[in-house]
């Protein structure tokens, strides 16, 4: 497969590893935004491989982790509604809001169907008129210009019956509140390839000044997360902190402009609330006001509903990098993906999902994944 | 409006332990009150063993079914039969490559077969919904009779009743199977040993992912086809291995990785697999990745997963590989003495990883 197998290939992966290994004078803390990467690096074992030169530290980039207690909680009030057909991208349906997850309203009786796309949830909506359809807009820059399409193409084709729960994020204020953190200990960042597909890089570019912060657009298979890496340690080692881009056969600097203006069109900045770390100013999207009418919050009454994050959960700690999933003491015991006390053990980008799923085995351990 | 967490959203009593605070902060409680059937109890991974073991094992408890095995080995006058039921309820009834009636003879069928057993009969039970067309009913039965001719195995006994419109999706067929035992070829999930080596008969995730393709839509560049087929023959293949023939498996619901889990936890041994082996068409592998699926934990329907002892696994191999069915067959892994009942995956980097059973469905990932 051309730009795949390449970036598959195990020998050239084990070079990399070699290079990152003689460059590096010292063990540095780098942390991968997306949940993609840090599928590939728990996957492949990259972290362990690469133990002595690098600590990776994992990031927020996972949208379904990041989605607030709040706006599941109103997922689940509007999808237990008789009218409703409520669709969603496949792994927000085990996320556990307050009390129950979407699985369980289908059980008792929610229409609640996975889609790939939101224009399958439009046309869900042109083929079912008696019926309220409902999308959970969820995710980064990546998938905000289908969502903000979907919601245009809505207005467009007059469809009445279409809206949106909005729970966008996007990656550059979470970058700054980590490295805002007065324990922050991240010293590079590999930032997230399909979010800069979208979006260029020129956001990353003041945070790389005034963080003295090396930032390297990454894409997601194992030779590129490595090559990403190495650029970071070579920023590092020469005292450098600009951005750059790995994933060159996929993003330019100034994005996909296309995608940006049906962004800019549909939705607007503003703040939001993130799992685990609480409210980031101007963090997140939400719908421009000429498209209140397809803001489900709107529609069914739910923009009113707060609800505060427990106190005592530890993802914010995971999240932000101050706790490896294993560390936890609710780790594989009290939290599992049967029984996820939090959303990062739902989605398998979910950073302790990722571990418990792809957990080592090592021989010292006891039969226990770790 | 403003709550706390663990007040309840949809009208049921949330169950929280209270926080621990004697090992530091941790996450909130799990959600415990599961009260209904759902989806993923039919997954074929955690929840659905979890369903049989806490619900049906405790009251219908017996040898013959505690054996947990494809089929179960019932004791006659006159010696051993094997029985399995299968209820197949595939949508798409249709699919590239099948349909629901061969999947109900050759599932069943191979079921049996994957216990050394010969298979004598089949009985069908058809639950019809008001309003399906003959067109499909007929195609349906057409391709049933085809799967029991190749097989050499009639029904002897058969049942159809209809429902309501509404009340079932088109049709579901359950089909029953009887085989006899005639020689040493007696596999079994508890029979795996350190030193074996596993064989997989063709390439994974064929069928999933063509009842996936088609049934999401999803338009790829070749047609994606089932792997629906009936494995007799293949057995056969190894039947003058007898009792180096140690476990036979068809990784149907949940995949390769399940079954590799269940006879691991059945034999308390360790599987250890190499990431590189595992055989998947690039279509398939290109429309997993698109769904963000994992091809191990997808179904199959026309491919069996052998365990057999290291003296005779060349010869197995090369057994297997002269049937059309096995033609793409490969080792897949081997049985080690450490971490026992567990499976651990080698990759190409010369990392591991643990492949554990899944909870539920696979949930296709966002991006």
């Amino acid at each position: 497969m051309k730009f795949l197998s390449e970036y598959r290939d195990a020998q050239i992966a084990k070079a990399v590893i070699e290079r990152i290994k003689a460059e590096a004078t010292q063990r540095w803390c780098l942390m991968e935004v997306c949940g993609g990467q840090t599928h590939t690096i728990v996957r492949q074992g990259i972290d362990e491989l690469l133990e002595d030169a690098i600590e990776m530290i994992h990031g927020p980039g996972c949208p379904v982790c990041v989605t607030p207690l709040e706006q599941i909680d109103k997922a689940l009030l509007i999808a237990a509604r008789p009218e409703v057909l409520f669709t969603s991208f496949g792994d927000m349906l085990r996320v556990p809001g307050s009390d129950c997850d979407l699985q369980q309203v289908r059980a008792r009786g929610g229409d609640v169907r996975i889609v790939y796309s939101p224009l399958d949830a439009l046309a869900l909506a042109q083929r079912n008129p008696t019926k309220e359809v409902v999308f959970f807009a969820v995710g980064f820059e990546t998938t905000a210009p289908a969502n903000a399409m979907a919601v245009w193409r809505a207005r467009e084709l007059g469809v009445k019956n279409f809206s949106v729960l909005v729970s966008h994020v996007t990656v550059p204020p979470a970058i700054t509140a980590i490295m805002e953190a007065p324990d922050n200990r991240v010293q590079g960042f590999l930032a997230a390839g399909h979010v800069c597909a979208v979006m260029g890089w020129t956001e990353y570019e003041p945070l790389a000044a005034k963080y003295q912060v090396p930032i390297v657009v990454t894409g997601f298979e194992p030779v590129d997360i490595l090559e990403g890496m190495l650029l970071v340690v070579r920023q590092l080692e020469a005292g450098r902190h600009e951005v750059e881009n790995q994933y060159v056969r996929s993003v330019r600097r100034e994005g996909t402009p296309a995608a940006r203006v049906t962004v800019d069109r549909v939705f607007e900045l503003g703040n939001r609330k993130w799992r685990g770390i609480g409210e980031i100013p101007m963090s997140g999207l939400k719908l421009r006001d000429e498209f209140a009418a397809f803001d489900a919050e709107v529609k069914f009454g739910v923009q009113d509903l707060t609800v505060e994050e427990p106190a005592e959960c530890r993802a914010g700690d995971v999240l932000t990098g101050r706790l490896k999933p294993p560390k936890c003491s609710a780790f594989g015991t009290r939290c599992t993906p049967e029984h996820p006390l939090g959303a990062l053990m739902v989605s398998a980008e979910g950073a302790c999902a990722a571990y418990y799923h792809i957990g080592r085995y090592r021989p010292e351990a006891t039969g226990a994944a770790t | 409006m403003s709550r706390t967490p663990g007040k309840s959203a949809t009208g049921a009593a949330a169950v929280r332990s209270a926080p621990s605070l004697a090992n530091g902060p941790v996450c909130p409680a799990p959600i415990t009150t599961v009260d209904r059937v759902q989806l993923g109890h039919g997954s074929g991974g955690k929840m659905s063993a979890a369903l049989v073991a806490e619900r049906f094992w405790p009251k219908l408890q017996n040898d013959a079914l505690g054996k947990f095995a494809d089929a179960s080995v019932v004791q006659v006058s006159g010696g051993e039969i094997a029985v399995s039921t299968d209820t197949f309820v595939v949508q798409p009834i249709e699919f590239p490559g099948g349909n629901i009636g061969s999947l109900a003879v050759n599932g069943t069928l191979n079921d049996l077969a994957m216990m050394g057993a010969r298979p004598v009969c089949l009985t069908a039970g058809f639950v019809l919904e008001e309003g399906l067309s003959f067109d499909v009913l007929d195609r349906v039965i057409d391709a049933m009779a085809a799967a029991c001719r190749e097989a050499g195995v009639p029904v002897v006994a058969g049942d159809t009743k209809v429902v309501e419109r509404g009340k079932a999706d088109g049709l579901y067929v359950n089909t029953t199977g009887v085989g006899v035992f005639d020689d040493a070829l007696r596999p079994a999930p508890h029979r795996a040993t350190v030193g074996d080596v596993i064989l997989v008969s063709g390439p994974l995730a064929r069928h999933g992912m063509a009842v996936m393709a088609f049934r999401e839509g999803l338009a790829f560049e070749s047609e994606i086809t089932s792997d629906s087929a009936c494995l007799v023959p293949l057995v056969q293949q190894l039947r003058m291995f007898g009792a180096d023939v140690h476990v036979l498996r068809d990784p149907t619901r949940g995949g390769a990785a399940s079954a590799l889990n269940e006879i691991a936890q059945s034999s308390n041994v360790g599987v250890e697999i190499d990431e590189s082996s595992i055989p998947v068409p690039s279509d398939v592998r290109a429309a997993c990745e698109m769904l963000g699926l994992d091809p191990l934990y997808v179904a199959n329907e026309g491919v069996l997963i052998a365990f057999v002892s290291s003296e005779i696994a060349v010869q197995a191999l090369h057994q297997i590989r002269r049937h059309p069915l096995g033609s793409h067959a490969v080792v897949l892994g081997r049985v080690v003495a450490e971490h026992p009942r567990m499976v651990v995956l080698r990759n190409a980097l010369g990392g591991t990883r643990v492949v554990d059973l899944l909870p539920g469905d696979q949930l296709p990932r966002i991006c």
